[in-house]
């Protein structure tokens, strides 16, 4: 299909090896592909397949240890073997890339103008100081920033997340590049902030003819953006095609598992819980605010009341910044309350009495979203999961190790990860030990916090099995603090939505989903991206209704 | 549903803990010269006498500055004495000074940094606001206004002064470890289990922020002989008939240039010993990190 268009980049047996002390480590073992001109092709696999890394071989950035075998030629020139220097010419006018966070690729001590000026000044040195900032503003505008005259004397920090990745792409425009590298580029950024940068990337194929590699693990993205697909797998390319291809018939088993291990909107009845008297958890008129009266105040949770009865699961979404995660905190005590009462099983939050709340606290677990830093590295496994035993429950003997392994066994890991550290585990094994660790004591009432936003999606899948199974066995309460709506909808029992520290909208979990009521959580539905490539186009039309 | 473990694990066959940590060279390369140097400390007239003068205070001034000749194989110092012989009565007062000194800053430094880090608000502030009096204090002038007010100056006391005025980096720097390790999300999950403060500093916060101390406090070591070396030269530190290795480096530094080979012994002994601690103190947190112990 790039016959006709000519092809831009095309990679061939691509071989990528890592010298760690002496030992040889094959990151990419061997991967071909093309990349056609004004095409858009995405490069899908888990974190370890090997797809970021085949990117930066592209542009020559792989650290020192590591030797490429193979030929990358972009317009029919072979840059593989090419100088510093004649790389640095093709880097940013040829090829450009922008990465996953792009408040933290922006320079925080100068403007955003100054930089793209930069940039522009880069690549086309002799450029007057007004006209190179008369491109500037011809870049953002062509990004879609509003006012971009006023936005380049603005700092990175002064700009959301969305906004300084529409500036990263601005900057990586400057030298007109033929080619756009995007690694995971909406990964950092909300679901409707995800949507609006998407758009930006196919509005400049369109309009200026601008091909885009797209790395990322998000089959959404993929079916919402790419014309081609090449799905990665442990350093080799399992499948390549259409993206509807991939999406309707996939042929590797691979394929198959990536695609179905992806939540999906709207596969689950609703279950029907007994409404029952007294809730578990029961918050009221709550209010948080941070900061003093130097600093500024600042509301993060604003009159929000909720409750959840016994073995209910309530799923709290909304996007960064919304508040979700501070209620998490204030239930479990480490967020200043302002104003409000949290009952948990009719105890007060803030109750004097130091048994009464040493006790409520035995009633609740938490799991928290960072697998990296959510176990003590200097503990194994087994004495992570005892810990609470031990100190709590005061468990000795073999009634505690056998009870470490009940638990261990309960989220999949059997005997020999016992004397494992931390580090030795992938991230989802890390999060079922958190999730372990939570329920050891038995807890009322659990406080997941995106326990599983930073997995790869089939161990999302496996996380969230052994989540529900557990939560059926042993019938906690739960509160699901999430920002995926597919992972809510096949999860929760009831929905809050929060926006800007408000809960916008709330209701059992079809009634939420299904037909909102209010703009706000339209809009978010609108804009979680689905896996299917049909269905995607149809909802984007609808969202730019919206 | 269970997670395979592959059946052969090379790592799992090597000794873990501590007992790998020993059979490294990095281990027991450093702590055969320290052993060494503290056996001189303890016992220094075996040493002293390998080569037939084992006397520190047997001096000659005929022999000032004098090369190496039988019997004194590294030559004489400015007074004469003999610089084998002096370098190894030497090791006593410098190896003490050296770590109690830095034993003494290192425990005010855990102490302050962990309640400034770990409490936040007003002790945070208190204790920040002390450690910058005490980095912006010139150092030379306190131990000069507070050595001249003790009136016996023994290795006891200049090591006190010498530790009590060298914390505020090592606060600063453990204050900062704790910060980051406070809000990380095990001590958090600690916090919610219930467990009492005592056991969150102790197995959650202290293992994993006191690194970075460890490896200045190492350092420091060598810093605190040579900063009792510059007391001394100002006559404030350790008084003569006093032998330390400070005090041979000071004396030695005067007449460098027409004699450098008096500066060779103690400032080699020194060196030596500082690496050691240096190499030492990380091979010991290496065995005690699981994270590096593969």
């Amino acid at each position: 299909m790039t016959d006709d268009t000519g092809v831009l980049l095309a990679v061939r047996s691509l071989r990528v090896a890592f010298d760690l002390e002496g030992d040889s480590h094959v990151g990419v073992a061997d991967v071909s592909f093309e990349v056609g001109a004004g095409e858009i092709l995405a490069i899908v696999g888990e974190s370890g397949s090997g797809k970021s890394v085949a990117s930066m071989a592209v542009l020559g950035l792989l650290p020192e240890n590591a030797s490429v075998e193979g030929a990358i030629e972009f317009e029919g020139r072979d840059i593989l073997g090419l100088s510093a220097g004649e790389l640095r010419g093709i880097r940013g006018s040829g090829i450009a890339m922008i990465f996953q966070d792009p408040v933290a690729a922006l320079n925080p001590v100068f403007t955003v103008g100054f930089q793209i000026v930069e940039a522009v000044r880069a690549q086309n040195g002799g450029l007057p100081k007004a006209q190179a900032r008369r491109r500037a503003v011809e870049l953002l505008e062509l990004v879609g920033i509003p006012d971009a005259e006023r936005r380049l004397d603005s700092y990175p920090h002064q700009l959301s997340g969305g906004q300084c990745q529409r500036v990263m792409i601005a900057m990586a425009l400057a030298g007109e590049p033929r080619l756009l590298i995007a690694d995971e580029p909406t990964t950092a950024l909300d679901v409707t902030v995800q949507a609006e940068i998407l758009d930006v990337l196919r509005s400049l194929r369109d309009r200026v003819g601008l091909s885009i590699l797209m790395i990322t693990h998000d089959m959404g993205v993929v079916a919402d953006i790419a014309d081609r697909v090449v799905v990665m797998k442990e350093g080799n390319v399992v499948e390549r095609g259409n993206v509807a291809e991939i999406f309707t018939r996939p042929q590797a088993e691979y394929t198959h598992r990536l695609l179905s291990a992806v939540p999906r909107f709207g596969g689950r009845d609703d279950a029907t819980h007994a409404e029952s008297t007294e809730a578990t958890l029961s918050v009221r008129s709550l209010v948080v605010e941070y900061g003093g009266r130097l600093r500024g105040l600042v509301r993060a949770v604003d009159d929000v009341s909720l409750s959840v009865a016994p073995g209910e699961i309530l799923g709290v979404v909304g996007e960064s910044g919304s508040g979700k995660t501070t209620i998490g905190r204030a239930v479990i005590g480490l967020a200043p309350v302002t104003a409000g009462t949290i009952e948990v099983c009719g105890v007060d939050l803030a109750t004097r009495d130091r048994v009464a709340r040493q006790r409520m606290r035995r009633r609740v677990g938490v799991v928290f979203q960072n697998p990296a830093t959510s176990l003590n590295p200097r503990f194994s496994v087994a004495e992570t999961v005892s810990e609470p035993l031990r100190m709590i429950a005061r468990l000795r003997g073999s009634e505690l190790s056998d009870r470490t392994d009940a638990l261990l066994a309960s989220v999949g890991l059997d005997g020999r990860w016992r004397e494992r550290y931390s580090h030795e585990l992938s991230g989802g094994q890390r999060q079922r030990v958190a999730i372990a660790r939570a329920v050891a004591l038995d807890p009322d009432l659990l406080i997941a916090d995106e326990p599983t936003s930073a997995l790869d999606v089939s161990v999302q899948a496996r996380v969230l099995d052994v989540f529900r199974e557990l939560q059926e066995r042993l019938g906690f309460a739960c509160v699901f603090i999430s920002h995926d709506l597919a992972v809510v909808d096949s999860l929760c029992d009831s929905v809050a939505v929060m926006h800007r520290g408000r809960v916008v909208e709330q209701g059992s979990r079809a009634r939420v989903l299904f037909d909102p009521a209010e703009e706000y959580t339209r809009r978010l539905i609108a804009s979680a991206p689905v896996p299917d490539p049909a269905e995607q186009r149809l909802r984007r039309e609808a969202r730019r209704a919206v | 549903m269970a997670d395979t473990l592959p059946i052969v694990t090379p790592a799992r066959h090597q000794p873990r803990g501590l007992r790998a940590v020993l059979r490294r060279p990095m281990f027991w390369l450093p702590a055969a010269v320290l052993m060494l140097f503290i056996a001189m400390a303890l016992l220094p007239a075996p040493f002293a006498g390998i080569f037939g003068n084992g006397d520190p205070r047997a001096c000659n001034l005929a022999d000032s500055a004098a090369g190496p000749r039988p019997g004194h194989p590294f030559g004489f110092d400015l007074q004469g004495c003999d610089l084998w012989a002096n370098a190894v009565y030497g090791a006593q007062a410098s190896i003490t000074v050296g770590v109690v000194a830095t034993l003494i800053a290192l425990g005010i430094a855990i102490v302050l940094g962990t309640l400034a880090g770990l409490r936040g608000g007003v002790v945070d502030w208190l204790i920040s606001r002390a450690t910058e009096v005490f980095l912006g204090f010139p150092f030379l002038l306190a131990a000069i206004v507070v050595l001249n007010s003790v009136g016996e100056r023994t290795v006891w006391t200049v090591s006190l002064v010498l530790g009590v005025f060298g914390w505020p980096t090592m606060a600063r720097l453990m204050r900062a470890s704790v910060r980051s390790i406070r809000s990380s999300e095990y001590v958090l999950a600690a916090r919610t289990m219930g467990l009492g403060p005592a056991r969150i500093i102790s197995r959650y916060v202290l293992p994993n922020s006191l690194s970075p101390v460890f490896i200045l406090a190492t350092i420091a070591i060598g810093a605190v002989i040579v900063a009792e070396s510059s007391l001394t030269y100002l006559g404030i530190g350790l008084q003569p008939p006093a032998i330390s290795w400070g005090l041979q480096i000071a004396a030695g530094s005067r007449i460098f240039q027409s004699a450098p080979h008096v500066l060779l012994l103690p400032s080699g002994f020194l060196a030596a010993t500082v690496l050691s601690v240096i190499v030492l103190g990380d091979a010991l947190r290496a065995g005690s990190d699981p994270r590096r112990l593969q």
